[in-house]
């Protein structure tokens, strides 16, 4: 932030809290806003902005700049009601599995390219006495969310942009086909029965936080060959010891797709920056975020960050495997934000709370949706 | 000199926002409040000389405790009510429901489990921290390094709950059967027992009580020190006494230590009650409800902020009031009792 002070004279006195729910609905409430608000998760922004608690930065932006250096998706992932409140600093990919490149090679397997090869080379694995993959769900009060990646990009993939935009609105109900099919594709397919796939078993995905998910990639043996997660791990990575090698101790393919008439779909995230008073300081930061120069400075830093910004060069990106995501979310036919994000934060938590009840025991499903069902009636309501 | 200097420049104190104090504030909290309550009382005493010499003594403590009262109400009694109300109405504010939030709420699977948790902590982890507290008050008192056990013992008092949470995590720690425990409680399972590792915080059958543990391991040092204190309190000839007349240390135990600390250990064990029905940060810490150990406050918490539902809320906030009634009037009969023996 410190090149933004240089050029505009505007001090920034920031706040972090991990609480953000908590804290900006109470400064809200209280009518004491801060200028602008950054959040990782956006259900509590896009709340806000249906509230009209944020400002609408159509008129406040040079919309003809913006239009020519975002991409159409990433403007109209920040709409709400038809008005331009949200924007992305930075994208980050998720639904990319990770794997050892010497592990593989050592036992002959391929990268998959679709998902029936995906499966075989689970099956090919299990076979060979491995764990085709591992999978880390412990998030203190966030646990589970990594599962429901797994599974809302299923969603996404096997039924389509349709199917999943109803569904986190609230519209298509969890014990639906579609739904309930990707559930069982990710419990069947993936898991395998009680979670046979998976390195440890359900015990282990529930107590390993998701940082700690990919230790058993690098081990010799391998505990495990796959983990799927998204671009922002490989800082997880660094903090191994040893320390793996971005490109030789691990690379990364991304989720096939489950149907080729959703060929190219992937689920994406980014943090988003909103106006929560309207002050000529707080244009000025909106503004900064959305240059080019901004974005370079924090892909740069490397960490997983994308550039929504199309303006920055694949050349800033310090790595070849930030640079492949770069163009991944570049090539990506059909960008959908993370459902979790998108519906209401109860919804959300029921959401993660079922991934922790389905792996522990997969038969349990139908009690689980008709759950998430019920929390559906009411978390839409009122809530707008 | 130019080292630190330079030191000193590097520092990057942001000195403006630090030593921005907001002067005026700070001088009617410490000068005009004291101020205003002493004209108050001024003020007022002379109205109370005007009513007859019979009346004043009633009329006076009124006066005197009319303020406090004042803002009890405001503060305290009036948003009591209003969570009351809201309790009745639906999430929209607009409808009243009558018992509606409330069936709804028990008739929830999920509300029954967290009832059930807290009675768990109501029950164990007061009866936990007073036999624990009680026991190392006793043994304490016995052994010539009584000061460092007991500064020891209460050091975690000085940790907040989050802190502790943070600590038994490690304590708790799983990995898999392959591979060695680096939790002590599972390497002594594992290496000790000759058993497989258990998941403390995930599995339903043991983490209600790995929670509780942690709670009681921080207010042990706090109820030993109390009750040593009370122990300390018993004159020695009594005992000397009881010793003398044959009494074994069982019989000294339950016929005078006991009833003599009776109040201390009331007033303790009632504190710890309403600790229980407080929880909070380590359930939200470690599992954040999930696994069946949920409780009425982290409930009552998604509730407000992340369902933003303040009609189920004000409900559990009503359920939590109820709950804490009979040991408020537990704890004031107590008052009363011990005030009543002097």
């Amino acid at each position: 932030m410190k090149p933004f002070t240089d050029q505009t004279g505007v001090k920034i006195s920031f706040e972090a809290t991990r609480d953000l729910d908590a804290i900006l609905q109470t400064k809200v409430a209280a009518g004491n806003p801060p200028d602008v608000t950054a959040a990782p998760g956006i259900g509590t922004l896009i709340k806000m902005a249906k509230a009209g608690q944020v400002i609408p930065l159509d008129d406040k932006l040079d919309m003809s700049q913006l239009n020519a250096n975002y991409g159409a998706d990433w403007i109209n992932l920040g709409k709400v009601n038809g008005k331009l409140v949200n924007i992305y600093a930075w994208a980050a990919l998720k639904g990319l599995v990770w794997y050892d490149p010497k592990a593989f090679q050592a036992k002959g397997y391929q990268v998959p390219k679709t998902w029936d090869e995906l499966i075989t080379l689970t099956n090919k694995i299990k076979s060979d006495g491995g764990k085709p993959w591992c999978v880390a769900l412990e998030s203190q009060a966030a646990s589970g969310w990594p599962g429901s990646d797994w599974h809302k990009e299923i969603v996404l993939s096997q039924s389509g942009p349709t199917v999943y935009d109803s569904w986190w609105a609230g519209k298509q109900k969890w014990s639906s086909p579609e739904i309930k099919q990707a559930w069982t594709t990710w419990g069947q397919q993936i898991l395998g029965s009680g979670g046979s796939n998976v390195y440890g078993g359900p015990q282990y995905m529930r107590a390993t936080t998701f940082g700690d998910g990919g230790q058993g990639l690098f081990t010799n043996p391998p505990k495990c060959y796959m983990f799927n997660q998204g671009s922002f791990i490989t800082s997880f990575f660094d903090g191994y010891t040893p320390k793996p090698t971005a490109g030789t101790d691990y690379a990364e393919f991304a989720l096939p797709d489950v149907s080729s008439s959703n060929a190219g779909a992937h689920v994406v995230s980014g943090d988003a920056f909103v106006m929560t008073k309207d002050t000529p300081q707080a244009r000025a930061l909106i503004k900064y975020v959305a240059t080019a120069q901004a974005q370079d400075i924090w892909v740069k830093r490397g960490g997983g960050k994308i550039a929504v910004n199309k303006q920055v060069s694949l050349d800033d990106y310090p790595d070849p495997i930030s640079k492949a995501e770069a163009q991944t979310v570049q090539t990506t036919k059909i960008a959908r934000y993370d459902a979790g994000d998108l519906m209401p934060t109860d919804m959300r938590d029921a959401y993660w709370k079922g991934v922790l009840d389905f792996v522990q025991d997969q038969s349990k499903l139908d009690s689980i949706l008709a759950n998430l069902d019920k929390v559906q009636q009411t978390a839409y309501v009122g809530a707008s | 000199m130019g080292g630190l200097a330079s030191l000193v420049a590097r520092l990057q104190i942001d000195w403006e926002t630090l030593l921005t104090v907001n002067l005026p504030a700070l001088i009617v909290v410490l000068i005009a409040v004291p101020l205003v309550l002493f004209l108050y009382i001024m003020g007022t005493e002379l109205i109370v000389r005007r009513f007859p010499k019979r009346a004043q003594p009633t009329v006076r403590p009124w006066i005197w405790v009319g303020p406090a009262i004042l803002l009890v109400s405001v503060i305290l009694v009036y948003p009591m009510i209003g969570t009351i109300i809201r309790s009745f109405f639906d999430r929209g504010g607009s409808n009243f429901i009558g018992l509606g939030n409330y069936i709804h709420m028990l008739s929830d699977g999920g509300v029954l489990i967290v009832l059930r948790n807290n009675l768990l902590w109501l029950l164990l982890y007061p009866a936990m921290v007073l036999i624990f507290g009680l026991a190392l008050a006793m043994l304490a008192d016995r052994v010539s390094y009584e000061k460092p056990v007991k500064s020891l013992i209460f050091m975690p008092m000085a940790i907040s709950f989050v802190a502790m949470s943070i600590i038994w995590q490690f304590v708790y720690y799983y990995r898999p059967p392959d591979v060695p425990q680096i939790g002590i409680l599972n390497a002594i399972v594992v290496n000790l027992f000759h058993a497989q590792p258990i998941t403390w915080i995930q599995d339903t059958r043991f983490n209600n009580y790995a929670l509780i543990l942690i709670a009681v391991w921080g207010a042990t040092g706090f109820a030993m020190v109390i009750l040593s204190a009370a122990l300390k309190g018993i004159p020695g000839e009594l005992l000397e006494a009881a010793r003398v007349d044959g009494a074994n240390e069982l019989v000294v135990f339950r016929r005078i230590i006991l009833p003599l600390m009776m109040p201390t250990i009331v007033v303790v064990g009632t504190t710890m009650v309403i600790f229980a029905l407080k929880a909070f940060d380590i359930v939200y810490v470690m599992t954040a409800g999930n696994y069946n150990t949920d409780i009425l406050a982290r409930r009552m918490y998604a509730e407000l902020y992340a369902a933003q539902n303040h009609a189920n809320s004000s409900t559990l906030a009503v359920i939590l009031l109820i709950a804490v009634i009979p040991v408020l009037i537990f704890n004031v009969q107590q008052f009363r009792a011990v005030e009543a023996r002097r």
